[in-house]
């Protein structure tokens, strides 16, 4: 296992500026007949970070990822990749981003190398050049046991590491993801965050789309959270937590109609239903379960949960589940 | 149209598919106009003295080898270009690189008359190993199957841009390429068959072009009609071309 980030994996160039940001959208929409799928967003990715693009399905993560790479034009507004125009620019953009897709566009009657080669020519490597690359990649996603074998035969999880390597091919700056752990199994998930990981400490900016809260907890310094395609909420998961509800949970067993009786009395704190179970949000959840206690207004006891708020309660409150308590 | 050196990324990309598959892909190529030769030419034919001055299966030579061009093209830019960009992915994949949708129509299409020639070109070598390609003459042949292919290629993907289920090809197949085959000359000569009006009519039918030039080849003549079938391969394989560029736009950066 290889464990220390590569040099060789450092982009050929870094952004000039490190302030600039690497994507800079702005009122960014796209319009698809009557339907808005992007609307009017300002999103800016700033150099060296992994960004997380949060969302329900339909939100408008995967519109938004094809605009900054240049693959479909914005309706409205501008999107700057590398501080270039990518409408005017698509090309020279391009070449130093790197895409990897929700759906593994690759030719599985070819092996991992030969897929990697054909990348290498879409870039116009020089033969050299992507061989040396191609030897690097097979270490760094650990795919050389498997090189040789046509794509069809290898599992779920080998073929997504060979999509990762063909994006990887000409060391972007930029690495978009979109979706890239969706249907893999937990260890093959783990090993691919922390190859996203390493990839980010040696200096590549990383773009990915998620719906899985736990992969954008865990591995995005900065998360936007889409509905509908518009912006509902950005910062670090730490601070959206903080911002849009508190810092634990207590999670109730009760039935529907018995919110109001519970929370009489009971200020300042937000509530999310998810089904059979009602989630308080407050600083001190203890503190609160006591006082609820008192009252005799736990529900079931034996299923009262304290534990922190996470993202996914956060992504429940802002795009799902309606949000309650004081705004 | 903004065409460049990415066309032939595309162009290589295919190439490197049907290298591992060509062993398989190219056998029947030698086999099909041999059968057609022996069952039309030689068994028909003994039923046939001679066609416009030759024997049947001389005649039916060089439109046999127009034909295995129209479908050496026709199959890359339907069946497989169809898949590629809906299934696939592909084209989708190759739109996050510096290619271009034009260098995706272009380098589909260079494919596509690269087909056209290894199916053509087999078909040729078969029809001069038995000594029904006179030589040198029908070596002006050869780059007539690649501008066939061209033509098909241009065709086809004009529909294959168009169509919204894979099930529609066998329309293309059944109701435009099979009657191609049947009444453009490559079995009998429709000057001979058609009065007048409806020989101007027999103008507009695609393949009647290619296998007219096919056939001055072969016989090393020529011909003022020549230019009109010429302008005719050129131009409307030009027109296509452009309005498929455009529809390729934007059916893929949609």
């Amino acid at each position: 296992m290889l464990r220390r980030p590569m040099p060789s994996l450092v982009p050929d160039r870094l952004a000039e500026h490190d302030s600039d940001p690497i994507v800079a959208c702005e009122g960014v929409a796209k319009r698809y007949g009557d339907r808005l799928a992007v609307d009017h967003i300002d999103l800016a990715v700033p150099a060296g970070l992994c960004f997380g693009l949060l969302g329900p399905n339909g939100a408008g993560k995967t519109t938004m990822l094809r605009m900054i790479y240049g693959a479909t034009p914005p309706s409205a507004g501008i999107v700057r990749v590398f501080g270039l125009d990518v409408t005017q620019h698509t090309r020279r953009v391009r070449m130093r981003l790197g895409v990897t897709l929700q759906e593994n566009a690759l030719v599985e009657v070819l092996s991992a190398v030969e897929n990697l080669r054909i990348f290498a020519r879409y870039h116009r490597l020089p033969r050299v050049t992507s061989e040396r690359r191609i030897e690097e990649l097979l270490d760094f996603l650990e795919l050389r046991s498997h090189a040789t074998l046509p794509v069809r035969a290898l599992s779920g999880g080998f073929q997504r590491r060979v999509a990762i390597a063909v994006s990887l091919i000409h060391r972007p700056e930029l690495l978009i993801l979109d979706e890239p752990t969706t249907g893999l199994d937990p260890a093959v998930r783990l090993a691919l965050w922390e190859r996203i990981r390493e990839l980010r400490s040696a200096g590549t900016t990383v773009l990915l789309t998620t719906h899985y809260m736990d992969e954008a907890q865990r591995l995005c310094d900065r998360l936007a959270i889409l509905s509908a395609g518009r912006v509902v909420a950005d910062g670090s998961p730490a601070a959206l937590i903080r911002q849009h509800l508190a810092a634990q949970a207590l999670e109730l067993t009760l039935p529907a109609g018995e919110d109001a009786r519970v929370l009489a009395e009971i200020r300042d704190v937000r509530t999310l239903r998810m089904g059979r179970r009602l989630v308080l949000f407050a600083d001190d959840a203890t503190a609160l379960l006591e006082t609820l206690r008192e009252r005799g207004r736990t529900g079931d006891p034996s299923a009262v949960v304290v534990r922190p708020a996470n993202l996914e309660d956060v992504f429940l409150a802002l795009t799902g589940t309606a949000l309650e308590g004081d705004a | 149209m903004s065409v460049s050196r990415y066309a032939l990324s595309v162009w290589w990309r295919n190439l490197a598919l049907y290298r591992r598959t060509w062993k398989l892909n190219l056998l029947p190529n030698f086999f099909e106009p041999l059968l057609y030769l022996v069952s039309i030419g030689i068994g028909v034919g003994a039923y046939v003295n001679e066609m416009a001055g030759m024997s049947y299966v001389a005649f039916l030579a060089p439109g046999l080898v127009a034909v295995a061009a129209m479908n050496g093209a026709s199959f890359e830019v339907t069946y497989n270009a169809f898949v590629r960009m809906n299934f696939e992915k592909t084209y989708a994949a190759m739109l996050t690189t510096p290619i271009q949708p034009d260098d995706v129509l272009a380098g589909e299409i260079l494919w596509a008359m690269t087909r056209s020639f290894l199916y053509g070109g087999c078909f040729w070598i078969v029809i001069a190993a038995v000594g029904l390609a006179p030589l040198p003459a029908s070596l002006l042949a050869l780059p007539l199957i690649p501008l066939t292919g061209l033509l098909f290629a241009a065709l086809g993907i004009t529909f294959s841009l168009r169509i919204p289920s894979i099930d529609l090809f066998s329309f293309y197949f059944t109701l435009f390429l099979t009657p191609l085959f049947l009444f453009s000359d490559v079995f009998f000569p429709l000057q001979e068959r058609l009065s007048g009006g409806w020989l101007w009519i027999a103008e507009v039918l695609p393949l009647l072009h290619p296998v007219r030039l096919m056939r001055h080849a072969f016989r090393g003549e020529w011909s003022p009609i020549l230019v009109w079938d010429l302008a005719y391969v050129i131009g409307l394989s030009a027109l296509l071309l452009v309005l498929a560029a455009r529809a390729t736009r934007r059916r893929l950066a949609a």
